[in-house]
């Protein structure tokens, strides 16, 4: 044994420490200024929400279920609720627009991706829909105004159209994609079976593809409920109760919002940020609805 | 015996010798006369394209009634694009085309009048992959049968019953028909696909590699079930395990990839296709002794 | 020779499953024909004051339904003018959310901000206009103008670039980035060499739909915009006019002719939307199936 041959040594581990330069510094600069960004969203969306509940929760709930119920105040300067016909026109609108535009969109959907994957005319419509989803909401009631409400007068009919206008993209795409989402081995065990193409899109496809369709569809629906531009030039600007569909001028809560947004009686405002608050948990209520579909669906797979 | 030899000899053709094969398992009706009442596929010189490529070509054989025929072949070779074209799922892939003869039981599979529906009905097909729907296991054996119209209840009950027992599965799974088909093994739910596949009662199921994605205790099942089934089915099965192929299979094809001179690039060509036993003891093909001897592929 | 009983292959004449697929067309179809009917019956209704005024229509700065005098120049560039603001504020913004999301931030945190996106995303656009007119007017001073308009475009299209630029800045390829990563680099390094250069395309694309949702945005625009006259200026803070505002706002106590102005700067602002949207999602779609194909 020669313990001459050791060298004695001391190891320096390697430092791995963190060098200070420009480099790192300006990294975290940038990933500071994403942070700033994500703040500065959030901000307004703060801002609206407090805004929204602090100024509506006082008219909306005063006296419950006095704002959701009772007409509305003829002569703005009154003060006092309410609501209600607005409520009803927004529900009619809005329902009747989504029973036209959902079966509609879902079955154009169901060309687009199930019998138009090559030719012309399916890559075509596709362009245009998505395009279409940027048209101006003034541009579809104006468009229903030229040709419905001269013809037909006012009613929430005519709203619910240009409202199905502009949900018709939506669902579209919406729909396109989550039919993309199905396995085709699914489509491939049903026609190996001997079933037509037609009873397995109704039997297998959209059955599997159908929570996302819920959820996408909610989504259009919920911001068609919002929608003020389109109904302008359509349902008009009752004041009274006016469940019939297709008669007569009717209301809603987004066309009363921006109808005394502009007023100069704080009455009138105060009914406005109350008609944005029942308009705001409405939304919220839908949106929570197609999450909740989502993810029942994920949790049966 | 009779005996049809149809011998193309040495330039890339088939080699088929057509007197049947005397099994190890059990005695083979000798062919003859006969023989063209067992056809049940009749191939002539059939060629797919996909787009302007020609993935397979020169395909010419028959396939028998209550037979097990195997395709085995390297992979690319054309096997799994062959038995596609004998239900007609090469529909269903764009800028897919099928040329040349393709004849079930006299009837051409591609003729323009016919329904691809009502050829599915017929001739039935396992997929590689499991692919049950996400319904039931009773309403994946149902789908079928709803869809041809069988509505009531106690039909339903007793063909699904017959289905499952057919298909080994039925011991195992009566007690939860209600219960969801994904929550079954892999095993499991390959065995229910072949029910669901011959629920409708078809004359054919054809089987694209329904043992690659099992372990091997399953694939030992659903080997146990081939053999059975072919009593009263005609199965025509590809895979790329060639043990599989000798141990089930009555004949066996062997396609191979060639460079294609008209496109220079590798065509799909049937080289050999004969009884299970001679191929894999003596072929008459140094490519398919090659294979089977594990020198490539 | 056996004779075999020839076998039908022809199967049920299938009418419903022709009459579905023919169904499913024509809804389709629906889109072409909307978007149809809409440029044919809009232009007819608009005809009467080009046939007033002619292309003086786009190039004249005046404005007096009164007189009949119908020039549309000054709405054309309120326009133009707001949505560009809201872009120039709305794009960084954007960008850094995206880009916190997709590279900085973990799973669990990007999904809340998922969550936080689409809230903002539907609020509806008169509650901002509302929360504009009611609140952030009167709070900073800046009472109505381009500006204020701008500012409220741009919280309403930050949702919608942010959520592409996402998809878009998702499809770099992770062998791209953890390459950069390898080297060395810091991940504002990683960002600038892999992510964005993958991206721009994309990104443009994102920013020009947001583009044109801004300049498409009727009701917030209408409440804070100030309805001012004949105002071509880059004086932001003054207060000013926007093709859409004006038709929300004057279209209660318009007449025949002024009807028919107010829809022809609808059609305008139709052909225009239509343009930008049509270029951006080609811009959009071509570079996602670029980014899909390294």
């Amino acid at each position: 044994m020669s313990a001459a041959n050791f060298t004695t040594e001391i190891v320096v581990p390697p430092d791995l420490t963190a060098k200070r330069s420009w480099r790192s510094v300006k990294s975290a600069m940038m990933t500071g200024l994403m942070i700033a960004s994500v703040l500065i969203v959030a901000l307004p969306l703060v801002a609206v929400v407090w805004a929204i509940f602090s100024r509506g929760l006082g008219v909306a709930f005063h006296g419950f279920p006095a704002f959701f119920v009772d007409e509305i105040p003829v002569i703005a300067r009154r003060p006092g609720p309410g609501m209600g016909p607005a409520i009803v026109g927004t529900l009619l609108a809005t329902g009747a627009a989504t029973l036209i535009s959902v079966p509609l969109g879902v079955a154009g959907a169901v060309y687009l991706h199930e019998y138009g994957v090559t030719n012309r005319f399916a890559r075509v419509v596709r362009f245009m829909s998505n395009v279409m989803t940027g048209v101006p909401s003034i541009v579809m009631g104006l468009f229903i105004y030229v040709t419905w409400t001269l013809r037909f007068g006012y009613s929430a009919f005519g709203g619910a159209l240009a409202l199905a206008c502009l949900m018709l993209p939506v669902v579209i795409g919406a729909t396109e994609q989550m039919l993309r989402l199905v396995p085709n081995h699914l489509r491939e065990a049903s026609y190996a079976v001997g079933t037509s193409k037609s009873r397995t899109i109704l039997s297998v496809v959209l059955p599997a593809a159908m929570p996302g369709i819920i959820s996408g569809s909610l989504l259009a629906v919920a911001r068609a409920a919002g929608e003020t531009a389109p109904l302008l030039f359509a349902t008009g600007a009752a004041t009274e109760y006016n469940p019939n569909l297709f008669v007569e001028a009717n209301t809603a809560l987004s066309l009363q919002i921006f109808g005394n947004a502009t007023s100069s009686f704080v009455a009138a405002q105060d009914r406005a940020w109350g008609a944005a608050l029942t308009l705001v948990l409405l939304t919220f209520v839908i949106t929570l609805v197609a999450r909740f579909v989502t993810a029942r669906f994920a949790r049966r797979r | 015996m009779g005996s049809q030899d149809v011998d193309k000899g040495s330039v890339g053709g088939p080699v088929i010798r057509l007197p049947a094969p005397a099994s190890s398992r059990r005695e083979r009706p000798a062919p003859g006369p006969d023989a063209e009442r067992n056809v049940v596929f009749a191939l002539e010189k059939l060629e797919v394209y996909y787009g302007a490529f020609r993935a397979v070509r020169n395909v010419s054989m028959q396939i028998f009634k209550n037979e097990i025929t195997a395709f085995i072949g390297p992979s690319g070779c054309g096997k799994t694009t062959v038995l596609r074209c004998f239900n007609r799922m090469h529909d269903v892939t764009p800028g897919a085309r099928v040329a040349g003869g393709l004849r079930y039981h006299t009837a051409d599979l591609y003729a323009p009048h016919v329904s691809a529906t009502e050829v599915r009905r017929r001739i039935g097909m396992v997929f590689q992959k499991p692919n049950p729907f996400p319904k039931s296991i009773y309403d994946n054996v149902a789908f079928g049968l709803r869809s041809r119209g069988v509505h009531s209840k106690g039909e339903l009950d007793t063909l699904v019953e017959k289905s499952l027992r057919s298909a080994a599965l039925w011991e195992e799974v009566k007690d939860r028909l209600r219960a969801s088909a994904l929550g079954l093994s892999g095993g499991q739910q390959q065995r229910l696909c072949i029910a669901r596949t011959i629920a409708v009662g078809p004359e054919v199921v054809l089987m694209d590699e329904p043992c690659s994605a099992l372990d091997p205790v399953a694939t030992a099942h659903i080997e146990e079930l081939m053999r059975e089934l072919k009593r009263s089915f005609t199965i025509v099965i590809v895979t790329h395990n060639m043990q599989q192929a000798a141990r089930v299979s009555d004949r066996t094809a062997f396609f191979t990839t060639e460079v294609d001179a008209k496109f220079g690039l590798r065509t799909g060509t049937l080289v050999e296709y004969d009884s299970t036993e001679k191929i894999f003891s003596n072929p008459s093909d140094e490519r398919t002794e090659r294979y089977i001897t594990g020198r490539f592929g | 020779m056996s004779e075999e009983p020839s076998i039908d292959l022809r199967g049920p004449p299938e009418y419903g499953d022709r009459a579905f697929a023919k169904l499913t067309a024509g809804a389709a179809g629906l889109v072409l024909l909307i978007l149809g009917l809409i440029a044919i019956t809009m232009t007819r209704r608009a005809l009467p004051v080009f046939g007033e005024m002619g292309p003086r229509f786009f190039t004249s700065t005046r404005w007096s339904p009164p007189d009949s005098i119908f020039g549309a120049l000054p709405f054309i560039w309120g326009t133009a003018f707001t949505a560009a603001i809201a872009v120039l504020i709305a794009v960084p913004i954007s960008l850094g959310v995206a880009l916190f999301m997709t590279q900085v931030a973990s799973p669990s945190l990007a999904r809340p901000l998922v969550y936080l996106m689409d809230l903002l995303a539907g609020v509806p656009s008169v509650v901002f206009g509302l929360w504009g007119v009611l609140v952030l007017s009167q709070l900073v001073h800046l009472g109505r103008s381009f500006l204020t308009a701008g500012i409220i475009l741009a919280i309403m299209i930050i949702p919608i670039i942010t959520s592409l630029s996402r998809e878009v800045i998702a499809t770099t390829p992770v062998g791209d980035k953890e390459g950069a990563l390898a080297m060395g680099t810091t991940r504002w390094e990683m960002i600038t060499e892999t992510v964005l250069p993958h991206s721009a395309g994309g990104l443009v694309g994102a920013v020009m739909l947001g583009l044109g949702r801004a300049m498409g945005e009727t009701i917030a625009a209408a409440l804070v915009i100030g309805s001012a006259l004949g105002q071509i200026t880059l004086r932001a803070l003054a207060p000013g006019n926007s093709m859409p505002a004006v038709i929300a706002n004057e279209w209660g106590e318009a007449q025949d002719l002024h009807k028919s102005a107010l829809i022809a700067l609808a059609v305008t602002l139709f052909a225009i939307t239509i343009l930008v949207n049509l270029v951006a999602t080609g811009i959009v779609q071509r570079s996602m199936k670029r980014g899909q194909g390294t």
